[in-house]
């Protein structure tokens, strides 16, 4: 192998180089800030491309039509990648709900936290149990137009609050508005 | 051991041979290539069609007479076979001279108003019989390009309706997220309606187009960032109809004469007139000719703008980074000659 | 590794208790930090630095491509013009990789047109030439692969054409032809192999580049003088000499790069390619990468038959040839001096063949068949007699009759400006 000699050598050369030197030399001191600044903005494209790219960032909110919904009906749309079930409630399933006391409930939530203001017959909600992440089924449990979910059992109401099961937490309201009194835009 | 004297003739003779084979070699190789130009790199090959059809399709809408006869697929008709073919008998390609392009240049950017324009040209001429199915409604609220409101997209979505098998009826109307619909179900319907020839897609037709750039002008191009082929020819193409081939030129029935097309016999009707569009004037009132000629730049701008949505961005950042490395080059060379100042090399 | 004094002291007792478990640290400070590298290195060695700084750079960018695209023949095209629309910096990265295979092959004959000039392949470097050579062989096939990925008219008929090449080999070509396609055409069959291949293979590359600065550290770096290292007046330690006259270079190299990937992503490739692959119509011409030309202008040119032989065959023979020949430059080069710049004979042959293999790679860009471009097959004989001819016959048989410029003693000899009287 060529040998070390080199260590020799370094002392035959006069210029210090400030990589080891103790002169802070402003001259590498810039170098080197403009070399991360180069760095790190080759860096950032190859981390942000990580990130949800605009085809998938254009199905970041769906619109949906209320008036297509009859009393009592219910419907599952897609809403970035999980089911959304939207019932159009029964006068008598809202009032039952309203009369729930909040000591049954394992995670207590009124009736009118589950739905917007002026629309309390449509409740719009992530079809996902809470527990392990199954699609419950409606009306398939002990609760009257509420959902069972086939997996592990666990029971929601017409309001789809957990009310039975090893599932922790109501079901999920997604993040919605009124752009009409009829249209509302998820997401 | 060679005395010197016979070694100074030795030394003679190979530089002689060497001479007289860089002169070969140069002559044989350069000369030709002075006189020569590079070939064109593409010809419009997705367009050949097979056969006649019985009469031209209106240039506005879509309706093409699709008649009884099956058309057989364009397999068998290697395009640059007929095309050279017919070079024999055909006059030359006339030079497509280049244009002045707004996005043209290391400075250049999509001139909105023109792209707007030439959206306008596309949907109510060219989408009767193109695709676009990499074109999606979003893309027009987008920076960089046409730049319309979020409101105004979704308006124009719903316009549209869109086959979706999973919606009431097999359709639905449009959302900004969904792709422009395909004028047609598929694509033997599409060469059905057009004489067996299927209407390129716009998505990256102006990438896919060129024109010819003898020596030394393709060299240049390397350092004026000419860039906008596809937009010269398309719109040399579309002034480039004429309403009679030139005497002795026999044109196929149901084919149209065309200079810039190679081979000059397109199945693609004159699809612009004077007029045929509509422009509303601008906010400050101000007009631009309703002519072919018109209609032709903003077509070829927005389909530049399908194909390279991303212009106005790209152009911008390599600025930034072009200057950048600069300053950089300058003070590592600094740096370099600083460590290097007291060892000889 | 032998061993032998180092520089390097662990600087604290964690440090040591590492070094004496694996010595990463002193192995990297004694080769990229201490090692003696000769004063008088030119710009064209930079070239080193910049190779492996754009393999770091293809895997990098390719890596992530494959994040996003998706090698199946009716997807892939349409996956790849997703990425420059819809990923977030995918017009940049999809750049990046699509114009650093141009960048890596300019770099690449750069340094390989550097060792051919200062005779960087003489003993005791055969076995360093050798491995750069498989690198370069592998980098074609990688790039060929690479191109075949976005389904375009040009990579669908570059497969096309490129794989027939393989059925020119008598009795085992056609079914050699089928199992390298994985069908009877180039279809997804070999768009999926292909990809495993494409990111596979510039592993490979990385595990041979290993190989070659391994094998170049043991004789140490040539130099433009061509006269070993006779001690150490004649070196300077590798950091911060070269590593900051290596990162200038690469600076530098990264100017055109970003010129082209910013302003003109799409001068060096082909409009076919935004065509989807349509197997049942080819392109007006079939046109290869700017740096398969010559070799691609050496196979067309050998329209002949000879004997036995076919002209496919006989031009596959050439090709294969024309770079199968590079491994032999260390024995076929008979010289006793190694560097160009002593050997006054030798200087116009090796710029002939420079200025040869530039016309060879203009002339593989020209169309052939049709009666404008009649000169183009005899043209080409001419660049396909002196490419050998150069390495046949002038490599071997010229230190005959050259006589070489007396050596400098030494490097630093070589460097010192000559004194005033």
């Amino acid at each position: 192998m060529v040998g070390t000699r080199n260590s020799a050598l370094t002392t035959e050369v006069s210029a210090q180089p400030a990589a080891h030197g103790t002169r802070r030399d402003f001259l590498y001191v810039a170098a080197g800030a403009v070399g991360v600044v180069g760095a790190g903005a080759a860096v950032w494209p190859l981390i942000d491309q990580l990130n949800p790219d605009a085809a998938v960032l254009a199905l970041a909110s769906v619109d949906f039509d209320l008036s297509s919904l009859q009393e009592g009906q219910v419907v599952t749309i897609k809403w970035r990648g999980q089911p959304i079930f939207i019932r159009y409630r029964t006068p008598e399933d809202i009032k039952a709900m309203q009369a729930v006391p909040l000591s049954d409930l394992k995670d207590p939530a009124p009736d009118s936290d589950r739905v917007k203001k002026g629309h309390e017959q449509y409740l719009v909600m992530v079809g996902i149990c809470t527990h392990l992440g199954c699609i419950p089924l409606f009306n398939s449990g002990a609760f009257k137009d509420g959902w069972g979910c086939p997996c592990h059992g666990s029971q929601y109401d017409a309001s789809g609050r957990i009310r039975f099961g090893p599932a922790p937490l109501n079901l999920v309201i997604p993040p919605y508005k009124y752009t009409s009194d009829t249209k509302i835009t998820i997401g | 051991m060679i005395t010197p004297g016979y070694e100074t003739k030795m030394i003679q003779r190979p530089n002689i041979l060497a001479a007289v084979l860089a002169t070969v070699v140069l002559t044989a190789g350069m000369a030709p290539a002075l006189a020569q130009t590079p070939a064109a790199t593409a010809a419009p090959a997705s367009t050949s069609a097979a056969t006649p059809q019985n009469a031209p399709g209106t240039a506005a809408s879509a309706a093409a007479p699709t008649g009884g006869a099956t058309n057989p697929s364009s397999s068998a008709n290697n395009g640059s076979g007929a095309a050279q073919a017919a070079a024999a008998v055909s006059p030359p390609v006339p030079e497509i001279e280049t244009q002045p392009w707004s996005f043209a240049g290391i400075f250049g950017r999509y001139d909105k108003n023109q792209l707007r324009r030439g959206f306008q040209v596309f949907r109510q001429v060219c989408s009767n019989c193109h695709s676009a199915h990499l074109f999606f409604f979003r893309n027009l609220q987008e920076p960089g390009g046409p730049e319309y409101s979020a409101d105004q997209v979704k308006a124009l979505a719903a316009t549209y309706t869109i086959a979706d098998p999973s919606a009431p009826g097999g359709k639905r109307p449009g959302v900004p997220s969904d792709a422009w619909p395909n004028p047609f179900p598929s694509e033997q319907a599409a060469r059905d309606a057009n004489g067996g020839a299927v209407p390129p897609d716009w998505s990256e037709l102006a990438k896919a187009r060129t024109i010819e750039r003898p020596f030394p002008l393709w060299l240049f191009d390397f350092f004026t960032t000419y860039q906008e082929g596809g937009p010269d020819y398309v719109h040399a193409l579309m002034n480039g109809y004429h309403d009679k081939p030139p005497a002795g030129f026999t044109l196929p029935a149901g084919k149209y004469y065309n200079d810039y097309f190679p081979g000059h016999a397109i199945s693609m009707p004159p699809p612009l007139t004077d007029g045929i569009v509509k422009y509303a004037p601008g906010a400050d009132g101000s007009t631009v000719p309703e002519t072919v000629d018109q209609y032709s730049r903003d077509a070829a701008a927005f389909m530049m703008w399908l194909g390279d949505p991303t212009l106005d961005g790209r152009k911008e950042a390599g600025f930034r980074v072009f200057v950048f490395l600069i300053l950089f080059a300058v003070i590592m060379w600094m740096v370099k000659r600083r460590i290097w100042a007291n060892v000889e090399h | 590794m032998a061993e032998h004094e180092s520089s390097y002291t662990p600087s604290n007792a964690f440090m040591k208790w590492v070094d004496d478990r694996l010595p990463i640290v002193r192995f990297s400070k004694e080769h990229l930090m201490d090692y003696p590298t000769p004063k008088n290195l030119n710009y064209w060695w930079t070239f080193g630095g910049i190779l492996a700084m754009m393999l770091g750079i293809q895997i990098l960018t390719g890596i992530v491509l494959a994040m996003h695209y998706t090698p199946q023949q009716d997807l892939a095209f349409d996956s790849v013009e997703l990425i420059k629309r819809d990923v977030n910096f995918g017009r940049f990265i999809q750049s990046v990789h699509e114009t650093g295979a141009t960048m890596f092959f300019f770099a690449v004959y750069v340094h390989i047109f550097r060792g051919l000039y200062f005779g960087s392949y003489k003993a005791p470097r055969e076995i360093l030439w050798m491995l750069g050579v498989l690198i370069f062989l592998l980098m074609m096939a990688t790039a060929f692969m690479g191109y075949v990925l976005p389904w375009g008219q040009m990579s669908f008929w570059a497969a096309t054409v490129i794989t027939n090449i393989f059925a020119a080999i008598p009795v085992i070509g056609d079914p050699l032809l089928s199992l390298l396609r994985g069908g009877f055409a180039v279809g997804n069959p070999t768009l999926n192999r292909f990809f495993s291949l494409h990111y596979l293979l510039p592993f490979v590359i990385a595990a041979v580049v290993v190989l070659h600065i391994w094998a170049l550290h043991v004789p140490g770096n040539n130099n433009p003088v061509g006269v070993e290292v006779k001690s150490s007046r004649d070196t300077v330690p590798f950091h911060p000499y070269y590593t900051m006259k290596d990162l200038f270079g690469i600076v530098v190299f990264l100017i055109p790069f970003a010129w082209l990937v910013f302003f003109e992503p799409d001068i060096i490739g082909n409009p076919s390619n935004y065509i989807m692959a349509n197997p049942l119509q080819t392109p007006p011409e079939i046109v290869p990468e700017w740096y398969f030309l010559p070799f691609y202008a050496i196979l067309r040119s050998i329209d002949f038959n000879l004997l036995f032989i076919n002209s496919k065959l006989l031009g596959v023979i050439f090709f294969g040839a024309a770079i199968l020949i590079l491994f032999f430059v260390p024995w076929l080069d008979r010289s006793k001096v190694r560097s160009g710049t002593f050997r006054p004979l030798f200087k116009p042959f090796y710029w002939l063949f420079v200025i040869n293999f530039l016309m060879l790679m203009w002339l593989g860009s020209q169309p052939v068949g049709d009666a404008a471009h009649w000169w183009v097959p005899i043209v080409g004989k001419i660049g396909v007699f002196y490419y050998f001819f150069y390495f046949l016959i002038v490599l071997p048989f010229l230190p005959r009759i050259e006589v070489p410029r007396p050596l400098p003693a030494s490097i630093s000899e070589s460097v010192l400006r000559p004194a005033r009287t």
